[in-house]
């Protein structure tokens, strides 16, 4: 009897995953079992791509065990080659093909109303996460994945970062705290992960040190592309050292807050109304702002309650927040409904945008509406409101032409 | 008998026979193409000298009324699924049978369930020689692996009522399950314990059996009002402690759907309606009991809200939601074929605007016409469509036969069939090269709506002229089905042998195509 490895997940409810069992035998060759419910369809590329892993690897002489709940090919790549990992040290990848239409990248100041969590170790959420639309997806490593499923997630959501398509998302990946989230690294920064979310932040030393490992592994690969920090902010320390955090690099971009541990942190109870981090968050946007980068708010839980986040979210807006957590996909229409501009305030943005154009052309230096001066400020509001009233499909591209 | 003779092309290009179970069938010939001649069947006639004056022809057991009713080997036998997983008559008329010995019945249900699985056992052992109807799940499974001694037939629920009015099949014995009869075997299904709406699948029966045999566990006093099926067909009446169980009655996918992905194909959908100008006051739709369909009835009602405009009828299976739609006056009529739910019944039972139909009304082909060609906007599922729109909803990619057809070939013949469904279930592609099972022609399949994109038919140039401009992501079936396979990889094909198990029959009695045995290895 060999070591035995087992990966992945199975049983009822379980979906687009497999189960790899994995035994080194020392001799016999490879005896390959597959129970799929595709087989008829995938049986045969399933057992082929499964003898090209092991001889990649070295694998002579193994019993494999494979039980099938239409897993892709990627995924169940990831669950071997987890497997293997388990049983013998390599510093081997078996990776798969990075598709083009993954290789973007992402400005600093573009829209991050919503971001989509999604467990790094269940497939079945990540394949059509991208269709929902949401602004960001977050490969989570963290908090979603279970201890013990750890090591195998980081070849998942490798794998999808290299194989799946989240259609124009903003591509994050949530790492560990500490050592983990360091070596996390690894596993994410050569696959073209946009934004690195670094949990518990709570001083720019933990900041920093993600930020040099990531320089240091793109060095290794010689990879240039813009990796972002977020840090979120999930402790009373975390709280105060919250503008040091935001402004200690060039890299972060935004700024969140976690308010489920936060509150644990406080002592107290999370409620809809918010009033036990009425501070924490006016905090984080205040640092958020002095350094010239995003505040994010916390998620909403209830995913059935939608009429509850809408109301979130516009307290949220209020706060001054410009984008919020979610964890289910129906989620997103409602946030970026919220967040996005009134009609009354592109109307608004319209009048003061239009007479600024207007001013402008008669090259006057002050902009006017009747008789009332509008300040440099108010336009440049005003402008952003239009941007992102054009961006949201909420205004046509040539409404100036039309304006009177 | 022979279950199949020689195969030959038909014009769907696919492999039939020509004889179905000893009879002589028509290869499919096109849409609109087979017309047929003749006269309707007639079933023999009978007299009131040999009916009990008083009326009441209640016999002590089912037992005793299927003898009296000449029970013997070879006999076909009718039985409805009105009370879908919740049925608990039809098995009980097998194990009377099986009990006296008789073989060789054909069963002839109007559609079977997972409740029916029991039947295997009948059709293992020669009680029952075959099953002309639908095969779902076991039975499905039973005959896909050519256990099921003579060939199946499927026809859609259209189809089953003019196969009866064409004497294509002759029903020896129909046992009608009512919720509420009296003793004459008037009956309805909107009172009682076991209340399901209508009965419109048992009519054709009532009309054209030899011998019709009305079985309730509510039997009240004549008349039984509103009479759905009449007396007068009724030769027996059975009085049992329970035909139903309610909750499966009223069950299965009766709720809005909650996964997102689905609720998004069921935006689009109703968005495309929108854009393509399908909806406007006055419109009528098929509304489907799926999540998906659910969930559109949602949309469709935002949108006439909005626009303060109703619906002139809806058809096909009501619930809960169609009838807040009803009493919203968002919908003026309900033409329903099957209940879904308990408020289903209800509306049905109190409000003039909620009838129900039959499949005579609805579907049937050889008459003077139908509803199902006035209705605007029809949404459909399948399991497969392939590059030319042929849609399958009977077997999986797998080979296997697991569903029936339902009304769901009738309603093709709605104004715009559009049909919602995933790019890939987990991995299998939904989009084929050449879909496992023909049942409905691309001829009349027009949309497809996929969480990837929608794809319209080329055949209907009016719309993709008219969403020229559309928001939504429309692409080419083509393009939806490289999308599919970038994702899931390219799927290989079942292995089938050389022996057919059972035949798809098209709404106009044509054999469309051909199940086949799968290959187990």
């Amino acid at each position: 009897m060999g070591e035995i490895a087992t990966t992945g997940n199975k049983g009822k409810g379980v979906r687009s995953d497999c189960f790899v069992t994995l035994e080194l035998t020392g001799q016999g060759g490879i005896q390959l079992q597959v129970e799929s419910k595709v087989a008829v369809m995938y049986g045969d590329s399933i057992r082929r791509e499964t003898y090209e892993i092991l001889e990649f690897f070295g694998i002579q002489h193994a019993n494999v065990k494979i039980e099938d709940s239409g897993a892709l090919s990627l995924v169940i790549a990831a669950r071997l080659e987890a497997a293997i990992k388990k049983l013998i040290t390599t510093n081997k990848d078996w990776l798969p093909l990075m598709l083009e239409e993954n290789r973007y990248t992402t400005a600093k100041d573009r829209n991050r109303f919503s971001r989509l969590y999604l467990p790094g170790n269940s497939p079945s959420l990540m394949i059509n996460a991208g269709i929902h639309k949401p602004d960001g997806i977050i490969l989570d490593l963290e908090d979603a994945v279970a201890p013990d499923k750890k090591d195998e997630a980081r070849f998942l959501v490798r794998n999808a970062l290299c194989g799946i398509d989240f259609y124009g998302a903003e591509r994050m990946v949530r790492i560990n705290q500490g050592e983990r989230g360091i070596e996390d690294l690894n596993y994410i920064i050569p696959y073209n992960v946009n934004l690195i979310l670094l949990p518990k932040c709570e001083n720019p030393e933990q900041l920093k040190a993600v930020d040099e490992n990531i320089r240091k592994i793109q060095q290794e690969h010689n990879q240039t592309n813009q990796v972002w920090i977020m840090p979120i902010i999930e402790s009373a320390l975390g709280v105060m050292n919250a503008y040091p955090i935001a402004a200690c690099s060039a890299n972060t971009v935004a700024l969140a807050i976690g308010l489920e541990d936060y509150t644990a942190d406080l002592g107290t109870k999370r409620t809809a109304e918010g009033i036990e981090s009425f501070f924490a968050r006016s905090w984080v946007v205040n640092a958020a702002r002095a350094a010239g980068i995003q505040p994010i708010d916390s998620v909403f839980s209830d995913v059935g309650d939608m009429e509850g986040l809408r109301q979130n979210v516009l307290r949220s807006k209020a706060l001054g927040f410009d984008g919020m957590g979610c964890i289910h996909p129906r989620q997103i229409v409602v946030i970026h409904e919220t967040f996005a501009p009134t009609p009354e305030e592109i109307e608004k943005a319209k009048k003061i945008v239009f007479a600024f154009h207007k001013a402008q052309e008669q090259g006057l230096g002050v902009v006017a509406l009747g008789t009332k001066m509008i300040d440099p400020p108010v336009v440049k509001r005003a402008v952003n409101t239009i941007n992102l009233a054009l961006k949201m499909n909420k205004l046509a591209e040539n409404w100036r032409e039309t304006y009177a | 008998m022979l279950k199949f003779d020689k195969l030959v092309t038909n014009a769907a290009g696919r492999l039939v026979p020509t004889m179905v179970n000893g009879k002589p069938a028509v290869p499919y010939m096109g849409v609109g193409k087979y017309k047929p001649e003749g006269f309707r069947a007639a079933p023999r006639l009978s007299t009131c000298a040999d009916y009990p004056a008083d009326g009441n022809k209640v016999i002590p057991s089912l037992k005793e009324a299927l003898i009296k009713a000449g029970l013997c080997d070879g006999m076909t036998i009718s039985t409805h699924h009105h009370f879908r997983n919740g049925d608990l008559v039809a098995t009980q008329i097998f194990d009377i049978a099986h009990e006296l010995g008789i073989k060789n019945l054909m069963w002839y249900p109007s559609a079977s369930f997972p409740c029916h699985e029991p039947m295997t056992k009948y059709l293992e052992d020669g009680t029952i020689n075959r099953i002309e109807g639908s095969m779902n799940g076991a039975l499905g499974r039973f005959t896909s692996e050519g256990k099921m001694k003579g060939l199946g037939v499927l026809r859609s629920h259209g189809g089953r009522y003019q196969a009866v009015q064409d004497g294509e099949v002759h029903i020896d014995i129909a046992v009608i399950a009512a919720p509420t009869a009296d003793p004459f075997g008037d009956a309805n299904g909107v009172n009682g314990t076991a209340a399901c709406g209508p009965l419109g699948f048992a009519l054709a029966d009532s009309q054209y059996a030899d011998k019709v045999i009305v079985v309730t566990d509510n039997l009240i006093p004549f008349p039984c009002l509103p009479w759905q099926i009449n007396g007068n067909y009724v030769d027996f009446v059975v009085v049992l402690d329970k035909i139903g169980i309610p909750e499966k009655i009223v069950s299965g996918t009766t709720e809005i759907t909650k996964s997102p992905d689905r609720l998004l194909l069921a935006e689009w959908s109703a968005k495309f309606c929108d854009e393509a100008g399908l909806i406007y006051d006055g419109f009528s739709f098929q509304a489907g009991a799926g999540g998906t369909a659910l969930s559109i009835g949602i949309y469709f009602s935002e949108i006439l809200r909005t626009r303060g405009w109703k619906a002139r009828f809806a058809r096909g299976g009501s619930n809960k939601y169609l009838v807040k739609m009803l009493e919203e006056g968002l919908v003026e009529y309900i033409l329903d074929g099957q209940t879904f739910d308990l408020e289903g019944v209800r509306s049905m039972r109190d409000n003039p605007h909620h009838t129900w139909t039959s499949p005579f009304t609805s579907y049937n082909y050889h008459s003077k016409g139908n509803f199902s060609s006035m209705v605007d906007i029809v949404i459909l599922g399948a399991t497969e469509v392939d590059v030319n729109f042929n849609a399958n909803v009977v077997t999986h990619s797998d080979g296997y036969l697991l569903h029936g057809i339902g009304g769901w070939q009738n309603t093709l013949f709605g104004k715009c069939v559009i049909l919602p469904i995933p790019l890939f279930r987990d991995r299998m592609p939904v989009i084929r090269d050449e879909v496992t099972t023909i049942c409905g022609p691309g001829d009349l399949i027009d949309v497809i709506v996929t969480e990837r994109g929608i794809a319209i038919n080329p055949l209907r140039t009016d719309l993709i002229e008219k969403m020229k401009n559309s928001s939504l992501p429309i692409k080419t079936i083509g393009e939806l089905k490289a999308e599919a396979e970038k994702i899931c990889g390219v799927p290989a094909k079942p292995k089938f042998t050389d022996e057919v198990v059972a035949v798809v029959k098209w709404v106009d009695g044509t054999v469309l195509d051909s199940i086949w045995k799968v290959d187990v290895e």
